[in-house]
């Protein structure tokens, strides 16, 4: 019995299951390996001692505790819910400013010429391309000169920069599968181009646009190096508090702020995921 | 007189379409004015004061510096080195599970590209933090190894290569696995069975016909995780200790601790020319679209 299932074929060419057995456990190792690392956050946050310690002898609270009491408790980089507020803050203005910006962009270059697309699709995708540190010093140089270093507004121009090129990428697939002749019908009863879009194909892409907003709210979030030179002062984000903090230390908390902004990437993933799938089958 | 109304019609419509042309333009604007404004001035600033010396005026102390100074010539060198080795080493590990996914019904790849995506979305920092805690020397690993009887002292995972390396695998590569996944999935199942049909045996008929099919996914990732690799900061400075150190982290340091922006901006340029040359390349290899599915 065994022996019948290692011996079934399992590729197009004929190859028995049994020869290939190495490479499904390599493949397990893999995605093992992909997965759990980051989930021994877990434990350790709920771990009693300040060491880091694997297995915890003990557990508690403490560390969400010093998280979310943390309010101007010290001064400097320990101020974790400031931190974070600034983050979420950020995080939403950079959905307001990027997804319109990216969507606006996306319906010109799919409508456009093909020539205006080819020019302009690798120069809207740089901030991808181009070493984001390198962005960053030339956004604090930039940002320097007009006093917008530590303030929300620079971090929100700074986010914006790299989400657009995913929002843009997004909307853009999503029209590209999309019967733009629905619109011309629309138009010849009458519409505007905006009412055609706005009630022809803002229903049909809607599901990509809110996922597309998503994962800039989540590039925002996560968003380090940029806001590592151009944040500061009262407006540290969250990732830049532990980055800094990580570098000094080894603070416990940060397992706990890990272990939740796994929680919110892979509520904020699996919704995305849900989403996408929606508009394809509609 | 018919005839006129229609060259009259004729200019309207293109008229019409030329405006139409100018809205779609229009669109795209504020984003255009997005890039320019953030990255194409002050990258372009950052251009004229790579060229500025201390005293002041033009010069080019900055890039000579890079290739007379030991320590510039060591970052190079530490940048490179890690890069390829991370990205041989995901190209190693990459492969076979992009394979085997390939190879499963879409129902289950589809699970198994959870796992792939899972740590693509967790934070950067999250997870270079959970690799220290594991590698630490009183960390997981050490102690499990001990406890095996293997090792007898501790061994020093992180504040050096093998810790660097170790973290930026793990972040470099779900950005192998997507773009080869996808590649792997459009390949033709039945050029297999026409190989095996021909008389190739299964070895035979993946040396010859499914890895050169699959190259172009290969070079895609490749070229993709080396370019990141590149310009990495966070997780060298974070498991490196400050021992391992490359490219980005110089420019980072030359600006918070020296307040040189003349050297910074060289290395940056210097940082920026490479990813573009191994970009251009790729764009001649791959489309584009592929590079830009993150």
């Amino acid at each position: 019995m065994a022996n019948s299932f290692l011996n079934r074929n399992v590729s197009e060419t004929q190859i028995r299951l049994k020869d290939r057995l190495w490479l499904y456990v390599i493949s397990f190792i893999v995605l093992f390996l992909l997965i759990v690392p980051s989930l021994v956050v877990i434990p350790m946050s709920f771990s009693a001692s300040q060491y880091l310690e694997f297995p915890p002898k003990e557990w508690s609270f403490r560390w969400y505790e010093n998280y979310f009491f943390s309010w101007k408790v010290e001064n400097g980089f320990n101020d974790w819910m400031s931190a974070t507020w600034t983050s979420v803050k950020v995080a939403i203005l950079t959905i307001i400013v990027a997804t319109p910006i990216g969507t606006m962009a996306a319906y010109g270059l799919v409508n456009g010429s093909s020539r205006l697309s080819k020019i302009l699709f690798p120069i809207f995708i740089s901030p991808m391309m181009v070493p984001i540190i390198l962005v960053a010093i030339g956004l604090f140089y930039f940002f320097v000169q007009f006093k917008l270093v530590g303030s929300v507004f620079g971090l929100v121009l700074g986010h914006s920069l790299v989400a657009m090129p995913l929002v843009l990428i997004i909307v853009f697939s999503a029209l590209k599968n999309y019967d733009m002749n629905q619109e011309k019908v629309a138009r010849s009863l009458g519409a505007t181009r905006f009412r055609a879009f706005r009630e022809i194909t803002l229903p049909q892409i809607k599901f990509s646009i809110v996922s597309a907003s998503l994962i800039a709210f989540l590039t925002s979030f996560d968003e380090i190096i940029i806001s590592l030179f151009v944040a500061g002062g009262d407006n540290s984000t969250i990732t830049r508090s532990m980055f800094l903090a990580l570098r000094d230390q080894i603070d416990p908390t940060i397992a706990a702020i890990s272990t939740i902004l796994i929680i919110v990437s892979s509520g904020l993933l699996i919704l995305v995921q849900l989403l996408g799938n929606k508009d394809k089958s509609t | 007189m018919s005839l006129t109304t229609n060259n009259i019609n004729q200019n309207e419509l293109r008229k019409l379409a030329a405006r139409e042309g100018y809205t779609f333009f229009g669109l795209t604007v504020p984003y255009l004015i997005m890039v320019t404004a953030l990255i194409a001035i002050p990258v372009g600033w950052l251009f004229y004061l790579s060229f500025i010396g201390r005293d002041g005026t033009f010069s080019f102390e900055n890039y000579e510096r890079m290739w007379k100074s030991k320590a510039y010539i060591k970052i190079f060198i530490t940048t490179f080195k890690i890069s390829i080795l991370t990205t041989i080493i995901c190209a190693a590990i990459g492969y076979p599970l992009a394979y085997f996914m390939s190879q499963l019904s879409r129902k289950w790849a589809n699970i198994c590209m959870i796992g792939v995506l899972i740590p693509f979305w967790t934070s950067l920092l999250v997870r270079t933090y959970a690799w220290l805690v594991l590698l630490q020397k009183k960390g997981l690993l050490n102690n499990i190894a001990i406890d095996m009887g293997l090792i007898s002292e501790p061994i020093k995972f992180v504040h050096n290569t093998t810790g660097t390396l170790i973290g930026m695998v793990h972040i470099m590569l779900p950005f192998l696995i997507l773009p080869l996944y996808a590649n792997m999935r459009a390949i033709d199942k039945d050029c297999m069975k026409a190989a095996s049909s021909l008389g190739a045996t299964p070895s035979r008929a993946f040396w010859t016909v499914f890895l050169p099919l699959s190259l172009p996914g290969l070079l895609a990732g490749l070229l993709i995780v080396f370019v990141l690799c590149l310009g990495f900061y966070v997780t060298p400075a974070i498991l490196g200790g400050g021992k391992v150190i490359m490219a980005a982290m110089k420019i980072s340091s030359n600006i918070e601790l020296y307040f040189s922006w003349g050297a910074a901006s060289a290395l940056g340029v210097v940082l920026l020319v490479v990813t573009g040359i191994i970009l251009f390349i790729a764009s001649k290899l791959v489309s584009i679209d592929q590079l830009g599915s993150r």
